[in-house]
């Protein structure tokens, strides 16, 4: 498989990345070669087996109910480009 | 004082003990040669009087003898590591100034312990590459050059500051990361010895998140004993990473010295590659003859999967990384970008702040996550890596108690001299170790010689899971017989 102009524009913008026209054709070069060294992982029958998901096999642990951190709100938005108290500031977002 | 910084952390421990000298006098040696050396660009943020001060306390506790297992001992941490206080970057711009508010685990395990913080190194952005190039910061220099030439070549990466700082003596020991080599490779290019220890041995708490289903930390430093005393220290069990595992960690250091005799060593027929250089397979067969002096017995074993390891890699690591990387929006941390509306501050705010290597990656894990082609790359890579996982559970269930393949394909090269046109070209120098990521395996990287050029070769050795004292045997046999290797220093 490989991705045109149009996939390159609609994953950059799935991926929240602005990318300027002059560059599209640069990216999708490069995205085109990465899909094409993984082509080959379709000669693999994988017929039947489970794809992996945990590669250490464990239970998953769970933990208490209940609160066990908090209060740190100063810490929170310590680095923060933009804040207000304890709000980040962001441009507005309803009318 | 300088050749304090030529000491093993093993030696230093002892002449700590012994009081020889102080840990304010060995945290100064390496303050200067810090200094001395910032023209390899490994440090991109030293520390200097959180480190005196942290020496002082050592001293004071080493007088009092209650001295913690690594009292005193100068490291250097990768600035993948939160750090309460000291400026952590991942070497992304994106980062800008984010200074933590809290520490690492693995980093507080080591503080624990006594460490001493030199500073932050440098590392490729969020861990993505394998020539340390990809940093906000620029490319690392490697100690190690050719012989007769003024080339400076890439110490390897993404942990290719630790390496280098571990190899040029600025400091003792280094954290490290490695998500499909980022540990064994640069240790490899620099000839200093690397372990990324079993999936789930030490904690990602606190660890600016590439990969998570892959990333481990372990330690870099200039012997088998040396790594095997860091790990003890940065492993265990934490309750705030969910897959942290629940088991006691072991004495690593007990397993130097240890008889291998009988031990089982698998060669996997697959890691034979087609136009591998004549010094890495010469390299190899001597590695496994010194096993074999040593009394371990050799067998011939079939990892049959091999070669869909890499391409597989490169759809999980980049599909994980670009749902991590989602969280730097220019909202919370870090750099902002303005824009119109939210969305074009979040698209400016991540075209500034990522660079190449990062966008190209979030940029393809989007894709093969996208609807309509998930079942198609994500979903049968990850199938394709339950097949990697059983080959080795395969060879260990026939009782095969470690693997030994060449580290790399090649020595270190120049800055500059792979990937420019094809970034598969990069990618390609991590096709012995991703495996044993895509597995979940301990690999230990152990120097062994060097190639016609002069540059370090190392050798892998692949254990069962949990156990890493098997490596920490069978490397310190590698370690002896191959002897250690230290840089003319030209910087």
């Amino acid at each position: 498989m490989s991705v045109d102009a149009a996939t390159v524009r609609r994953i950059a913008h799935l991926a929240r990345i602005a990318v300027s026209e002059d560059e599209v054709p640069h990216l999708q070069g490069e995205l085109n070669a990465m899909l094409a060294f993984v082509e080959q992982l379709s000669e693999v029958n994988v017929e039947g087996v489970e794809p992996m998901t945990s590669v250490t096999p464990m239970q998953m642990k769970k933990r208490q109910d209940v609160v066990n951190d908090g209060d740190i709100a100063d810490d929170i938005v310590a680095n923060a480009p933009a804040t207000e108290g304890h709000f980040f500031l962001v441009p507005k977002v309803v009318e | 004082m300088t050749d304090l910084t030529s000491l093993t952390l093993a030696e230093a421990r002892k002449g700590l003990a012994d009081k020889t000298f102080t840990s304010l006098e060995l945290t100064d040696a390496h303050l200067s040669a810090i200094e001395a050396a910032r023209v390899l660009n490994a440090f991109v943020m030293e520390t200097p009087d959180q480190a005196r001060a942290m020496a002082r306390e050592a001293d004071a506790k080493i007088a009092k003898g209650d001295a913690g297992p690594l009292a005193g001992i100068p490291l250097g941490i990768k600035d993948l590591f939160a750090t309460k206080g000291v400026r952590t970057t991942a070497c992304s711009k994106i980062l800008g100034n984010f200074v933590p508010t809290y520490e690492s685990t693995i980093t507080s395990q080591l503080w624990r312990d006594g460490a001493v913080m030199l500073g932050k190194l440098n590392n490729d952005e969020f861990a993505m590459g394998s020539a340390n190039e990809t940093s906000c910061f620029g490319p690392v220099g490697n100690p190690w050059r050719r012989e007769g030439s003024n080339t400076t070549l890439v110490p390897g990466g993404s942990s290719g500051g630790s390496a280098s700082a571990v190899a040029a003596l600025l400091c003792m020991g280094a954290t490290a990361t490695d998500t499909g080599g980022s540990i064994r490779q640069p240790a490899a290019f620099t000839a200093t010895v690397g372990i990324k220890p079993t999936y789930g041995r030490c904690s990602r708490w606190g660890i600016v998140a590439f990969a998570s289903s892959l990333d481990q930390a372990g330690p870099i430093a200039r012997s088998v004993r040396d790594s095997a005393m860091l790990l003890r220290s940065m492993a265990g069990h934490d309750p705030k990473d969910t897959t942290s595992v629940d088991i006691a960690v072991p004495d690593y250091e007990a397993a130097i010295g240890k008889s291998v005799k009988g031990m089982k060593i698998g060669i996997p027929r697959e890691y034979r590659l087609d136009g591998m250089p004549a010094e890495i397979e010469k390299l190899w067969s001597q590695g496994a003859e010194w096993l074999k002096a040593a009394g371990a017995e050799l067998v011939e074993i079939s990892l049959p999967h091999t070669k869909y390891a890499l391409p597989a890699y490169y759809i999980v690591a980049p599909a994980e990384a670009s749902s991590n990387l989602a969280r730097y929006d220019g909202v919370r941390y870090g750099l902002r970008e303005q824009g119109k509306n939210i969305i074009e501050l979040y698209e400016n705010t991540r075209a500034e702040g990522f660079g190449a290597e990062v966008r190209r990656r979030v940029m393809i894990g989007t894709y093969v996550l996208s609807a309509g082609y998930y079942d198609a790359y994500y979903l049968r890579a990850q199938k394709v890596r339950t097949l990697i996982k059983k080959d080795f559970e395969d060879c260990f269930a026939r009782g095969v108690d470690a693997i030994l393949t060449p580290a790399t394909p090649s020595a270190a090269f120049g800055i500059g001299e792979k990937g420019g046109a094809d970034p598969v070209e990069m990618y390609l120098n991590d096709i012995f170790t991703v495996t044993v990521n895509m597995a979940g395996l301990p690999g230990i990287a152990v120097p062994s010689g060097k190639d016609a050029q002069g540059l370090p070769l190392g050798l892998q050795l692949i254990g069962r899971p949990f156990e890493e004292e098997t490596l920490f045997s069978l490397g310190e046999v590698i370690e002896q017989a191959a002897g250690r290797f230290t840089p003319a220093r030209w910087w």
